[in-house]
């Protein structure tokens, strides 16, 4: 919170010794959400624009060419539109309150992991000194939010949907953690500020280039965990268009499934800007000549990079099996990090 | 074990080789028309649209006759003795007055019967292939190029031949008998 407040005083100085403290931080703090709610709005509407333009070129189309002019750049603008103006459908026999608060909940916890994420070496909303451990910890409550949907829909595909991202997210969050832990190991501090300092230099101190090439793997293993985390081909089961129609948010529509659909987006940018966090420096610039550059720059250009690789893993791999899908956390990634703490562990006493 | 390590080291060499199929893909050019902006040139003769030189068309009705759903309707007035009306370009002589060819092309069955049997070929099958509409009437292609006030005239004047016709030859037969 603080950081906020003093930027707004700053922005504002004639503002902060009229209005009462309590005044000042309850404004503060929802300019910033809403802020931060047109960030991830924004950022989705470019994601998405993105996402169809890389499916189609890999697949040499074109995708989206009309909407806007260039490129076909306002088509997610448009379909926005479409979207809000439609009905809002609840099924007769859905569990009405549950229905309405689970794209709620959803989309709260992908906004309240903004929270921690550090942009800049003086911007970081909260840095909270668990800030890791707080995002490990909201993250996983998404899974209450599907499952709530889900379950109010009275719907099989959407149980169904909603079952297997239940078990998809519960087993893929131990590699998640195990992976994070090796982090941990190195930079001996759990606050997300604290993480990205520690990679001070250039990109040969990052964490993915550390005890090389052990940090490596815990990154890719973060990395796939963090596919099957925000539920994206190869791990999307749990709205697998094939068999279960939208699977969670089948019943959905309008503004409900828009909801879901920008907390997609909005999770898939958490996961990467923890992944450039963690592993890739953050706000670090490659080069320390780069300093000139803000940090934003680096933080929102790396994390983007990693969304793109997201996507191209979408449009490259098919669909697991429930089985595979077991298979990879319990017996390849989950044995694998805990292998890579116990290495990072040693190699961490030996070099002590 | 060994099949274990196995699975694991295929597993990532497939998906980095899948990954560089997809990033080629990423970069080489669309093949995607852009329809209505670009289109597909259709060959020479493929039987979309049809098309009448109605200045070639003799008005001698054998396309209306071929066709299987009666989708072309001509009316014709024939000319008078002493009108000339040309030739078509074959060096056919041109006896009809064609005030009506309309041809629906919603019935149309692409067929290319009609073209046949024409003694001028002045009916032929164009490649041109987008004529949808918003009205069903915008279907029906009107080739005449005679004007309502023309066709009255025509046929005014045909009713009033036909009608001396008919009043010579009441007039005469009761002389013959």
């Amino acid at each position: 919170m603080e950081p906020i407040l003093k930027l707004f005083t700053e922005l504002l100085p004639g503002l902060s010794p009229l209005l009462p403290y309590w005044l000042l931080a309850t404004l503060s703090a929802l300019i910033a959400a809403l802020v931060l709610f047109g960030f991830i709005a924004v950022f989705a509407l470019f994601a998405i624009w993105l996402e169809r333009k890389i499916s189609a070129h890999m697949q040499d189309r074109l995708g989206p060419m009309e909407v806007g002019g260039w490129h076909g750049w306002a088509q997610t603008i448009a379909d926005t539109f479409k979207l809000l103006m439609k009905e809002d459908l609840i099924p007769e026999k859905a569990d009405r309150f549950l229905f309405k608060l689970a794209p709620m909940i959803v989309f709260s916890v992908s906004i309240a992991s903004f929270a921690v994420l550090p942009w800049s070496r003086d911007f970081i909303p909260t840095d909270l000194n668990v800030g890791l451990l707080y995002i490990l910890s909201i993250s996983s409550l998404a899974v209450i939010g599907i499952l709530m949907g889900g379950w109010a829909s009275n719907n099989k595909w959407s149980l169904y949907g909603a079952m297997r991202s239940v078990a998809q997210i519960v087993s893929y969050e131990i590699p998640i953690s195990l992976s994070l832990i090796t982090v941990i190991l190195i930079t001996g501090t759990l606050s997300m500020q604290g993480i990205v300092q520690s990679q001070q230099g250039n990109f040969l101190s990052w964490n993915i280039f550390h005890y090389f090439p052990f940090m490596f793997v815990a990154f890719v293993i973060y990395f796939i965990a963090s596919l099957a985390e925000v539920n994206r081909t190869p791990f999307d089961l749990p709205e697998a268009e094939s068999e279960l129609v939208a699977g969670f948010h089948t019943e959905y529509s309008g503004m409900r499934f828009a909801f879901f659909f920008l907390a997609e987006y909005a999770n898939m940018f958490i996961v990467s800007a923890i992944a450039a966090t963690a592993f890739l420096g953050g706000w670090l610039p490659p080069f320390s000549f780069l300093d000139f550059i803000p940090g934003p720059f680096w933080f929102f250009g790396k994390s983007l990079f990693l969304v793109f690789v997201q996507m191209w893993l979408r449009w490259t791999l098919p669909r697991l099996r429930v089985d595979q899908l077991m298979y990879t956390s319990w017996k390849v990634l989950t044995p694998f990090s805990f292998v890579l703490i116990l290495i990072v562990s040693f190699w961490q006493l030996l070099t002590l | 074990m060994r099949e274990y390590f196995k699975n694991i080291y295929e597993a990532i060499v497939t998906i980095l080789i899948g990954m560089g199929v997809t990033f080629r893909h990423l970069f080489v050019p669309s093949v995607t028309l852009q329809y209505p902006h670009e289109k597909l040139k259709l060959p020479e003769r493929s039987r979309m649209k049809l098309f009448v030189n109605i200045d070639d068309c003799i008005g001698c009705r054998q396309c209306e006759r071929a066709c299987p759903v009666d989708c072309i309707t001509i009316d014709t007035i024939k000319a008078g003795k002493d009108e000339d009306l040309g030739a078509a370009s074959n060096g056919q002589k041109k006896r009809f007055h064609v005030t009506k060819f309309d041809i629906d092309m919603s019935l149309c069955c692409f067929c290319n019967l009609c073209t046949f049997p024409c003694p001028t070929e002045c009916i032929y099958m164009t490649p041109e292939f987008d004529f949808a509409t918003y009205d069903r009437n915008n279907l029906i292609f009107h080739f005449s190029n005679y004007t309502p006030e023309q066709v009255r005239e025509l046929k005014e004047r045909e009713a009033q031949q036909k009608a001396a016709l008919a009043n010579a030859k009441t007039g005469k037969k009761p002389e013959q008998k």
